[in-house]
C-alpha cells in the first residue's frame, strides 16, 4: 500500500478518533482531580484528626500503588463484589484518584509554606477557620501550587494511555490497533509518539504562560544560570 | 472460598515475579545514572550543539507515555534495528533506562547549577583544571543534593515497571494477572499485590532516607558558600 | 624585564562589562615581599583587577608577568600560573563537602601530585599558620566567618605561592572577627609575603602597605607610601575618600 495513502486515509483518522477519547478522558479526570486533590490537602491539613489520617492514609495508599494496578482492581476486581464501571468510567476513577492523591500532596505542601500569620489575621478579622481557608489560604496555596499541579497535569496527559490496557480505544490503543493490522508498528507507534509530544509541548508553553500571568508581583524566583 | 491455601501455592510464582520487578527496577535506575549524569554534565558545561541534542533527548523521553515508549520499542525500533530477539524483559528494562535517564538528567541538572559558584572559582584559583573541579569539588557536592529527587525517581520507575505488563514482560503485575485469570480469585489477590508494591514502595524510600542521612555533612544544604 | 626583584608585573588591563569600562589602564610592578594595598569607592573595578591577574576575568587588553613569564595569552599553563597566584575570597568559597584539613588538602593531592602523608603534614602546617590546626576535622558550616577565612588562607598558602591576591578578605565579616583575619594578614606581610590586598581596612592599609594605591574611574589615581598619601599635601584625592567614608582607625 503506498505510504501516504496508508497515513492519510487509515493511520489518522484512527488517531484522530482515539485522540478524542484521549481529551474526553482528560477532561473528565482532570477537574475532579483538583478538586479531590483540594479537599485531600485540606482535610489533611485542617481537619480533625481522624479527617487527617483518613486524608493521609488515602495518599500513601494511592501513591504506593501503580495506577495500572489501580484500573484493573477498578475494572476486573470491583465486578466481584457488585460494582461494575465501564471501561471509560473505570479510567476516569482511577485518573481521579491518582491525579487527585498526586495533587493533594503539592498543595499541601503549598498550604504549609502560607505563613500562619495569614490564618491569624483573616481570624481576628472575624473570619471563621473555614472562610480564612477558602479565601485568603487557598487563593495563594494554589497559585504556589501552580508547578506542581501542572507537572501532574501533565502526567494525566501521559497516563491516560494505560486506559488502552482495560480495553478503552484511546490514541495509542487505536495506534496499536492500526499498527497490528497492518504490520506497520514503527510508523504508527511513531505518530502516536508525535502526538503526545505535541499535546505535551503545547501545555507546558500553556501553563508557562498561566504562571506569569498569575504571579502576585515580588514573588517570583529569579533563576540564576551558574556557567563557568 | 478458601483464599490461603491457593495463595501460598502461588506464592513462589509470585516471588518470581517481585525478583523481575526489582530487577526492571535496578536496571532501570542504574541505567539510567549511567546516562543521566554524563547527559547532565553536557547540559552544564557542554557546547550549544551537545546542549541541544540532549535537550531534544530528554524532551522525547519525557514526553511520551510510557506504554507508547514501550510499544515504540518493543514493535518498531528494536525488530526495525535487527535486534528482534530481545527478550521482554531486556526491552522493557532498557525502555526504562532510557526514560529513567531523561528524568534523572534534570535532576543531576539542577543539582549541579545549584553548587554556588564561589566553589568553581575557588577550585580554579588553586590552579585545578576545570575537570579536576568538577569531580572532586562540584560533583560530590552535586550528588548530595541531588539524592533527595533522585530518591523520588524510584517509586515513579516501580510504577513504570508495572506498564511492562503491556509488552508481556513476566513481572509481578503479569502474575497476578495470570493468578487472577487461573483461579478465579480477582479482589484479594488484586489487594495483596496491591500490598505487595506498597510494601517495595515504602520500604525502599527508607533504605534511600537511610543513605541519605548517611552521608549528610553536618551544615551542608544550608546554602552555604 | 627580568629584574629578579620584580615577582609580578601587570601593564595596561583593561576590562568592559557590556558597555561599562571597569579598568582604563592599569599598571604597576609587585617586588617580591612587598604589601601593596588597592583602595577606592566600590565598583571602581578593583575585584576584577585581582581576577584579571589570575585570568579568573581575562581582561580585554593588557598583560601580565608573574616571574618573567607571561600570564595573559599562556593557554592552558594558566593552571599552573594559578598554583603560584594564591588566591583568598571575600566569601572565602571553602570547599562545604570537605574538613578544612581536605580544603587546604585538596589542591596538594590533585594539583600538585604530593602523596597522602606529605599533604596532611604540609596542610596541618598550614593551619597551625593561621592558629586553625585545632578546627582540622571540621566542616565549614561549623566554623564562624573569621576561622572560615583563616582556614582558606591556609588554602591558598598551601601551595607556596609567589603572591598571594586578598579580595576584601574581611568586608563579609563582623568587626570582631575582622580582627583575627586581619593579625594573620599582618603576621604573613611581616614574615615577608608578597601581597595584593584589596580592602575598605584603613588602618590596615596604613600600618602595613609598603604602597597604597588609590583607584577611581578605573585608574590608579594616586600612588604611594600610606604616609605620603595622607600627609602629602599634593595628594588629596585619597585623604577626601577616607574623610568620606568615615571609617574608624583600626590600630
Amino acid at each position: 500500500m503506498d505510504q501516504a495513502v496508508f497515513v492519510f486515509d487509515i493511520l489518522l483518522p484512527a488517531l484522530m478518533q482515539g485522540l478524542v477519547v484521549t481529551l474526553q478522558l482528560i477532561a473528565c479526570s482532570a477537574p475532579f482531580g483538583l478538586a479531590l486533590g483540594i479537599a485531600v490537602a485540606v482535610g489533611r491539613q485542617y481537619g480533625n484528626p481522624v479527617v487527617s489520617w483518613l486524608c493521609k492514609t488515602f495518599v500513601f495508599l494511592i501513591k504506593g500503588t501503580p495506577l495500572l494496578l489501580l484500573l484493573f482492581i477498578l475494572y476486573f476486581g470491583l465486578p466481584a463484589v457488585g460494582i461494575t464501571f465501564t471501561a471509560f468510567v473505570a479510567s476516569v476513577v482511577g485518573f481521579i484518584l491518582c491525579n487527585g492523591a498526586y495533587n493533594a500532596e503539592y498543595i499541601r505542601g503549598a498550604l504549609i509554606s502560607i505563613k500562619e500569620g495569614q490564618m491569624v489575621a483573616a481570624q481576628a478579622l472575624g473570619m471563621t477557620r473555614w472562610q480564612a481557608i477558602r479565601s485568603v489560604i487557598l487563593p495563594q496555596a494554589l497559585r504556589r501550587a501552580i508547578p506542581g499541579l501542572s507537572n501532574e497535569f501533565i502526567y494525566l496527559i501521559k497516563y491516560s494511555s494505560l486506559a488502552y490496557m482495560i480495553t478503552v480505544i484511546e490514541l495509542s490503543g487505536a495506534g496499536k490497533l492500526v499498527a497490528t493490522k497492518y504490520f506497520t508498528y514503527t510508523e504508527s507507534f511513531a505518530a502516536v509518539g508525535i502526538v503526545y509530544l505535541v499535546l505535551v509541548t503545547i501545555t507546558t508553553v500553556a501553563v508557562n504562560i498561566l504562571e506569569s500571568r498569575v504571579a502576585v508581583p515580588g514573588t517570583t524566583r529569579a533563576a540564576t544560570a551558574a556557567q563557568l | 472460598m478458601d483464599v490461603l491455601p491457593i495463595l501460598i501455592e502461588w506464592f513462589p510464582y509470585l516471588l518470581s515475579g517481585v525478583a523481575s520487578t526489582l530487577g526492571l527496577v535496578l536496571i532501570g535506575l542504574g541505567l539510567g545514572l549511567l546516562l543521566g549524569l554524563p547527559m547532565a554534565l553536557g547540559q552544564v558545561y557542554s557546547s550549544r550543539p551537545v546542549r541541544w541534542v540532549i535537550g531534544v533527548y530528554v524532551w522525547f523521553f519525557r514526553g511520551l507515555p510510557i506504554l507508547v515508549l514501550l510499544f515504540l520499542f518493543w514493535f518498531g525500533i528494536f525488530p526495525g534495528l535487527g535486534l528482534g530477539n530481545l527478550s521482554a524483559f531486556v526491552v522493557g528494562a532498557v525502555v526504562l533506562g532510557l526514560r529513567g535517564a531523561a528524568y534523572q538528567s534534570q535532576i543531576f541538572r539542577g543539582a549541579i547549577q545549584s553548587v554556588g559558584e564561589g566553589q568553581m572559582i575557588a577550585a580554579r584559583s588553586l590552579g585545578m583544571s576545570r575537570l579536576t573541579a568538577i569531580r572532586s569539588v562540584i560533583l560530590p557536592q552535586a550528588m548530595r543534593i541531588a539524592l533527595p529527587g533522585w530518591s523520588n525517581e524510584y517509586p515513579n520507575i516501580l510504577t513504570d515497571s508495572a506498564v511492562c505488563y503491556a509488552i508481556g514482560v513476566v513481572e509481578l503485575l503479569t502474575i497476578t494477572s495470570r493468578m487472577v485469570t487461573q483461579t478465579h480469585i480477582t479482589m484479594p489477590v488484586y489487594l495483596a499485590t496491591a500490598g505487595i508494591f506498597i510494601i517495595l514502595n515504602y520500604g525502599g524510600l527508607k533504605v534511600l532516607h537511610r543513605l541519605e542521612r548517611r552521608i549528610a555533612i553536618p551544615g551542608f544544604g544550608t546554602g552555604a558558600m | 624585564m627580568n629584574n629578579n626583584d620584580i615577582v609580578l608585573r601587570v601593564e595596561d588591563i583593561h576590562k568592559s562589562f557590556g558597555g561599562n569600562e571597569v579598568l582604563r589602564g592599569v599598571s604597576f610592578d609587585v617586588r617580591r615581599g612587598e604589601t601593596k594595598v588597592f583602595i577606592g569607592p566600590s565598583g571602581t573595578g578593583k575585584s576584577t583587577l585581582l581576577r584579571c591577574i589570575n585570568q579568573l576575568t581575562p581582561p580585554d587588553r593588557g598583560r601580565v608577568w608573574l616571574d618573567g613569564e607571561e600570564v595573559t595569552n599562556s593557554g592552558a599553563r594558566i593552571n599552573y600560573f594559578r598554583q603560584k597566584i594564591g588566591m583568598v575570597f571575600q566569601n572565602f568559597f571553602l570547599f562545604d563537602h570537605l574538613t578544612a584539613l581536605r580544603n587546604v588538602e585538596l589542591a596538594l593531592l590533585k594539583v600538585r601530585g604530593m602523596g597522602k602523608a606529605e599533604a596532611r603534614e604540609k596542610a596541618l602546617t598550614e593551619l597551625r599558620q593561621v592558629g586553625m590546626e585545632d578546627w582540622a576535622d571540621h566542616y565549614p558550616a561549623e566554623l564562624s566567618g573569621g576561622q572560615a577565612q583563616r582556614v582558606s588562607i591556609a588554602r591558598a598558602l598551601a601551595m607556596d605561592p609567589d603572591v598571594i591576591l586578598f579580595d576584601e578578605p574581611t568586608s563579609a565579616l563582623d568587626p570582631e572577627l575582622t580582627r583575627e583575619v586581619l593579625e594573620v594578614m599582618k603576621k604573613l606581610a611581616r614574615e615577608g609575603m608578597t601581597m595584593l590586598v584589596v580592602t575598605h581596612e584603613m588602618g590596615f592599609a596604613c600600618s602595613v602597605a609598603n604602597e597604597v594605591l588609590f583607584m577611581e574611574n578605573g585608574v590608579v589615581a594616586e600612588q604611594g607610601s600610606p604616609d605620603l598619601l595622607l600627609h602629602d599635601p599634593r595628594f588629596t584625592r585619597m585623604k577626601d575618600f577616607i574623610g568620606r567614608i568615615d571609617s574608624r582607625m583600626e590600630d
